[in-house]
This record gives structure tokens, sequence and C-alpha cells, in this order.
């Protein structure tokens, strides 16, 4: 059976990229097979996990809750665009360094995606808005209590 | 898992989604907001022939106002309603039900006609539905047709829509003046299918006794559930304590929740009861004092 193809063009990290792909393709899966960028992580595929999240268009989505074919001509990031261009990290990724953030890290990319775009809407946030944010990932290392002291950490040093 | 193998084909317009929908029929399926569809296709529990994605027809989405009602269009992202404060004021009881829609992730994605249409009974949109007494505007190819909400949500996953129609308006008329609201809900974790939860509005007449009362459910049955008659008595009292208790024993004897491995039965009613009593409280509070 001829399979279902199409031709989409997206930037992901501010590069353009143009792929043929199948119409069943998940983006989640785009961008870890077909674009190499697998710091997306998949778990659940069902949107309930949270570890594929990513930006489209500035908000944070879950990538396996999307065809690929949908995110033409849309703006993707994704974990490999968050550091900055010198390599340092992102506020949120050194704090969650320095707060033991994470253990086994699977679902750090996911988390770091969503509390960074949350951190850009919100500056100031308490702690029950951080932990409302954070509803949607699943952490089974930490029990989230160093993952909520880095994003609050990470929000007073992105005020300055 | 990986939904299986399906054509994709992104609607111009309404006129072209509706043409393609009334050439494929049940073969094909809308997609709007995708997070309950594309998890049933990755669990291949739906295997749709065809995907019509409608996300580009920009006329479907946004919040229009006429004279006694807000007119949504069905792309509308949840995350939109919650950014709109005017539309919050309006509408308290879906300002409040918002945060219990999953999660941020979810609500910048999900739409409420696609919530409305997936008609889940768990949901908490079509009980608000019921409970402000919305009307939805069903459009074919070549006809367009109006359904109150009771008669739109058939059974559970159902609704009234036909194999070649799609829900491209929903109208929700404005409350009364002196009514308060309330939206409650008891769920496992954050975010998760409600045990049970209940929309509740309380209309004051000119001498603080109710003239309106409203009571919609989620979660406890095949489809979301208007309880208003258990409160009928209240009409024309005033809302005492015991008044109140008596509406949430009525409400327990009507509903027949189906019970699941996280809640049986009778667990379910006990919330319902339970949340009735608070919510018509809590609503009864904010018109009394003003809110």
């Amino acid at each position: 059976m001829d399979t279902d193809d199409h031709d989409v063009t997206l930037m992901v990290n501010g590069v353009k990229y143009q792929r043929l792909v199948e119409s069943r393709l998940l983006l989640s899966d785009f961008l870890r097979h077909n674009l190499a960028l697998a710091g997306t992580h998949v778990g659940c595929e069902h949107g309930v996990c949270g570890a594929c999240t990513i930006l489209l268009d500035g908000e944070p989505v879950r990538s396996c809750l999307m065809l690929a074919v949908q995110a033409n001509n849309h703006e993707i990031s994704t974990i490999e665009g968050l550091a900055n261009k010198d390599g340092t990290f992102h506020p949120l990724q050194q704090a969650m360094h320095d707060h033991h953030g994470l253990q086994c890290g699977y679902c750090t990319p996911g988390i770091l995606m969503t509390m960074s775009a949350f951190l850009e809407e919100n500056t100031s946030p308490s702690e029950d808005e951080v932990r409302e944010a954070l509803s949607g990932n699943l952490c089974r290392c930490t029990g989230y209590q160093n993952i909520v002291d880095a994003v609050m950490a990470a929000a007073e040093r992105m005020r300055g | 898992m990986k939904p299986a193998p399906f054509k994709y084909i992104a609607a111009a317009s309404l006129a072209h989604a509706l043409a393609l929908k009334s050439e494929h029929g049940d073969e094909a399926k809308f997609l709007a907001g995708g997070q309950s569809l594309i998890p049933t296709m990755n669990f291949r529990l739906a295997r749709p022939a065809i995907l019509i994605d409608i996300n580009g027809i920009e006329d479907l989405a946004g919040i229009r106002w006429s004279e006694g009602a807000s007119r949504l269009g069905p792309l509308t992202r949840y995350r939109a309603l919650q950014r709109d404060a005017a539309f919050t004021l309006a509408f308290p009881l879906i300002g409040e039900a918002l945060p219990h829609i999953a999660h941020p992730q979810i609500r910048n994605r999900g739409t409420i006609g696609g919530n409305l249409s997936h008609a889940d009974p768990a949901s908490e949109l079509p009980a608000i539905a019921l409970a402000l007494r919305a009307r939805f505007r069903v459009q074919a190819a070549k006809r367009e047709r109006w359904v109150k909400a009771p008669d739109f949500f058939v059974s559970a996953l159902t609704t009234d829509l036909g194999p070649d129609e799609m829900l491209v308006e929903i109208e929700l008329p404005l409350a009364s003046p002196r009514t308060g609201s309330c939206f409650m809900e008891i769920a496992r974790r954050r975010g998760d299918f409600a045990i049970a939860g209940v929309a509740a509005m309380v209309t004051l007449g000119d001498s603080d006794e109710c003239s309106d009362l409203r009571l919609a459910f989620c979660g406890v049955g095949e489809t979301p559930v208007d309880a208003s008659a258990a409160a009928g008595g209240l009409i024309g009292h005033t809302p005492t304590e015991v008044a109140i208790r008596d509406v949430a024993a009525a409400v327990q004897a009507m509903i027949d929740p189906g019970g699941s491995v996280h809640a049986t039965a009778d667990y379910q009613r006990h919330i319902a009861g339970v949340l009735t009593g608070r919510a018509l409280q809590t609503a009864y509070r904010r018109v009394r004092d003003g809110h």
C-alpha cells in the first residue's frame, strides 16, 4: 500500500527543516527519528506523562498528541535549543543542577520546556502556581520537591 | 503505540471540511485539538481512514458576543478562554472549571468544540453546557440546525451529530443578574477525570428567595446529568442548610453512577451528595454577598 506522504516545512530551534513525512508520523517521533533531536523523550504516548513536551509557537504542548504534518509552517522549540548559544545553561537548567532536581533524567526535558515557558509568562510565581504548572509532568524519582525548589530559584535568578 | 495508517487532509475552509465529511461520512474524523482523538488513535481504539484537519480554519476559533449570549467557535482552545477575563467573568462556572481540565499543555491545544463533540461523560464542559442551557449550531454541507444541550449528548462518547455534520457554534446564554455559580469536582489527582463533579447555579429573586436553580453533574452516568429537578423544592424559598441537605439526598437518589476500579458506585453517589451541598452553599453565598 502506498503511504500518505506530505511535505512539511518547519522551524525547530531556529533552524529551517523540510522533510517528507507520512501522515501518521507523530511529531515526537519526527523530532527524534527524522531530525535526530532525541532530547525530546517519549513516555506514555497518550498525553499523560509530559515527557515529550515541546513548545509549539512558544506554548508547551504534548508532541505525542500532534502529527508531524500538523507542524507544517509552525515554530518548534525543543530541549536542544534551551541552553544559551555559548553553551552555558539556561537559568532553569542551572537551577535544576544546583538543586538536584533530577535523578534518572527521563522526565527532565519535558519539565524544562514546560517550566521555561511558564517562567516567561509568570516571573514571580508562588510555590502553588509552580506545582499547578508542573501538574502535567510526571516524575517518578524526585518526589517533585527539588524540582519546585529549582523553579523557584530560577524564577528569582531570572528576575535579576 | 502509533496510529494506524490514514489519509490526512488539511481543510482550507469550513465548506471544504463539510464537503469532505459529507463525501466520506463515518470513515472520516475531524481533527481539532486532537487531545482525545490522537491518544485513541495511538492506542488504535480509533482507526479513521481519513483525518480532516480543521486547525487551519481560523473562522472557527474565537469568542463572539451577541445580545444576551456568548458565541464560541468550536476551535476555541481552553487556554484562550482562560486568558479572556471578560469571558471568565461572564461565565464564572467555566472559569472555575478550566483548571480542572487536564493540564496546561493539554489546555494549550484542546478545543471546546472537540471536547463537546467527544462527549466524554466524565468531562467538565458537557455538564456545564447543561447548566448554562447552551445551544449548539450544527452544520452539514447543505443544511444547519440548532440542538439544545440535553438533546446533543446521547450516550457515552456519542452525540446527536450525524456522519456529515460538525458542531460549528456554541451559544452560551448569559445568566440572570442575581446569579451565583460554583463548579467543584473531586479527582484522584489534579487534572485526572473526576470521580464526580458538579456545576451549580443559584438565581435569587427580589426577596432573596431562589427563583432559578440549576445542577448538572459530570462523571456519574453515561451522559452529563442535569439534576436541576432535584432542587425544584428550593424554588421560592431561601436555601437553608436543611433544605440543601434534602436536595443532596434527592440528587443521590436520582443519579445512577457506573462505578469503576477507582471508585465504587456508592462512593460516587456519596461524593455527588457532598459536592451538591458544598456547591449550592457556595453559589448561594456568592450571589447573596454579591460576588
